[in-house]
């Protein structure tokens, strides 16, 4: 790219250059020993080591002295060729944007066509493709694994997705949203409003909702305080609200721990989930909205075998 | 002419030519470069690292982050597909030094601004092998702790030296804006930044 602040430097670079290539001509030639003709004694220096060591001035290999101008005329023709000289273009028009731009154009004319099918079908028909799948496959790994894992089965605090438990639902339109704009769930600390005991019932209620091992009478006192505090997001029955990311308490999925400590902790401090929105990340190719439908087709896919 | 002779005896002449040939090089491809509008011009949005990104960048340096990561995104599909948008010059005017990297053992970090939740960077650091039990970088769980940057004003103060443009208004402000930070919320506010103003597809 040639955006000089002046038009000096484009000369300062255009002169330095071919003066340093004339010059080291000039020089090699100037310092260059005649050949010998046959049978003429090459030059003795004049000086001597340990006594009888002497000192031959012989000519360089003309095939070495032809390596030495050969490296000027390839920066020679190199220079007619690809920018380098100042502002000067080359003869070839080189640039590493158009490299760049003829590269993602050869493979959006690969791709395209593959592409073009599957966008026709509906999502839950690409999922059923096999190799819709085999490219979802890749995608997730590159987008989607370093959160939730290359088996999508998650880690705590990053949702698994194979196992047909969505906080904001499972619809492929969902899907495809929850990538495009990401999510941001946010449960608030209740430590404060519910204090120590009452957060220890309420654990112990929720624990109860998916009838895991509970102290009876800890829930029972923790329902009306569930009703109250939690029940605007996770609902009366505790089966959680897609619109807010609300998890659904009643089954068996646990996205921070459901041990008792696990549950308290998250009651007390409150939770936030974030995924941010995806479209900047999933590359720069208009391919992308091809890679959003397969990956969310893939994703899909995940909690559609079980 | 100098003969070669007369080069090879007289060794002030010879170091004077010698340093006169090897900077050839640099004086055509390194200085011009100072004099480019897109080499010394920000790209639009991009604004001096504030305090704490500062802080979490020295923090980068510190730990050796750029040994295994670049922060360079070069113009091919492979890698644009991966990260985004290549890298431009402009990117980096605020960058001292710049930390560019030549070595990937991990993934170029110049793009992961955004890509990542905090929640997810401080569970990665603490121990990657948590979100992705395949990694093998190192974990850095030391970096739980709180934030000690004295020196963050006379940070800045240098670096006006050399254009950042700090108002003094925000050297003031940034001991505040340190406090009551770990290590890892400073490294984390910077690596959230990082790269966020690429040129939109």
């Amino acid at each position: 790219m040639s955006d000089f602040t002046s038009g000096f430097w484009p000369i300062y670079i255009s002169v330095l250059t071919l003066l340093s290539i004339i010059g080291t001509w000039v020089f090699l030639k100037k310092q260059t020993t005649r050949k010998l003709v046959p049978g003429e004694k090459p030059e003795l220096m004049k000086h001597t080591w340990d006594g009888d060591l002497q000192d031959l001035n012989n000519p360089l290999p003309r095939w070495w002295l032809g390596l030495f101008y050969g490296t000027m005329v390839f920066a020679l023709v190199y220079l007619v060729l690809w920018p380098g000289l100042g502002n000067y273009a080359g003869v070839l028009g080189w640039t590493s944007l158009g490299e760049y731009e003829a590269e993602v154009k050869a493979a959006e004319a690969k791709f395209q066509p593959v592409y073009a099918g599957f966008m026709q079908q509906d999502i839950a028909t690409v999922a059923a493709d096999p190799n819709a799948r085999a490219i979802g496959k890749n995608l997730f790994l590159t987008y989607c694994s370093q959160c939730h894992g290359s088996n999508a089965e998650g880690s705590k605090g990053f949702p698994n997705l194979t196992d047909g438990d969505w906080l904001y639902g499972g619809e492929p339109e969902t899907i495809v949203a929850t990538i495009t704009n990401g999510r941001n769930g946010m449960m608030p600390p209740m430590g404060a409003a519910l204090g120590e005991d009452g957060t220890k019932a309420v654990a112990n209620y929720v624990l109860s909702l998916s009838g895991r091992k509970h102290d009876a009478a800890l829930a029972g006192a923790g329902q009306a305080k569930f009703a109250e505090n939690c029940a605007a997001c996770h609902m009366p029955d505790g089966t959680g609200m897609h619109a807010l990311g609300a998890a659904n308490l009643t089954d068996k999925v646990w996205l921070y721990g459901g041990s008792e400590a696990a549950i308290i902790e998250t009651i007390s401090k409150g939770r936030s989930g974030t995924m941010p929105p995806m479209t900047q990340t999933l590359g720069t190719t208009s391919n992308q909205e091809a890679k959003l439908h397969l990956l969310a087709a893939y994703v899909y896919g995940l909690s559609q075998k079980k | 002419m100098i003969s070669h002779e007369s080069i090879e005896k007289n060794l002030g002449l010879l170091i004077v030519l010698t340093i006169l040939i090897v900077s050839v090089g640099g004086l055509v491809q390194i200085v011009p470069l100072f004099f480019q509008t897109s080499t010394t011009t920000a790209v639009a949005g991009l604004k001096p690292y504030a305090a704490l990104q500062l802080s979490g960048r020295d923090i980068y340096i510190r730990e050796g982050c750029v040994g295994c990561h670049s922060q360079m995104i070069r113009p091919f599909r492979a890698e644009t597909e991966r990260y985004g948008h290549y890298s431009v010059a402009g990117e980096f005017v605020y960058d001292r030094p710049f930390l560019w990297g030549s070595k990937r053992t991990g993934p170029d970090l110049h793009r992961v601004g955004g890509r990542y939740s905090d929640a997810w960077h401080v569970a990665h650091l603490l121990n990657p092998r948590d979100v992705v039990p395949e990694s093998n970088m190192p974990a850095y769980p030391w970096l739980d702790r709180p934030l000690n940057d004295a020196a963050i004003q006379k940070k800045m103060r240098m670096l006006n030296i050399v254009g950042h443009g700090y108002t003094e208004q925000e050297i003031s402000d940034a001991p505040a804006a340190l406090e009551g930070k770990t290590e890892l919320d400073a490294l984390i506010a910077y690596l959230q930044v990082l790269g966020t103003h690429a040129p939109k597809n």
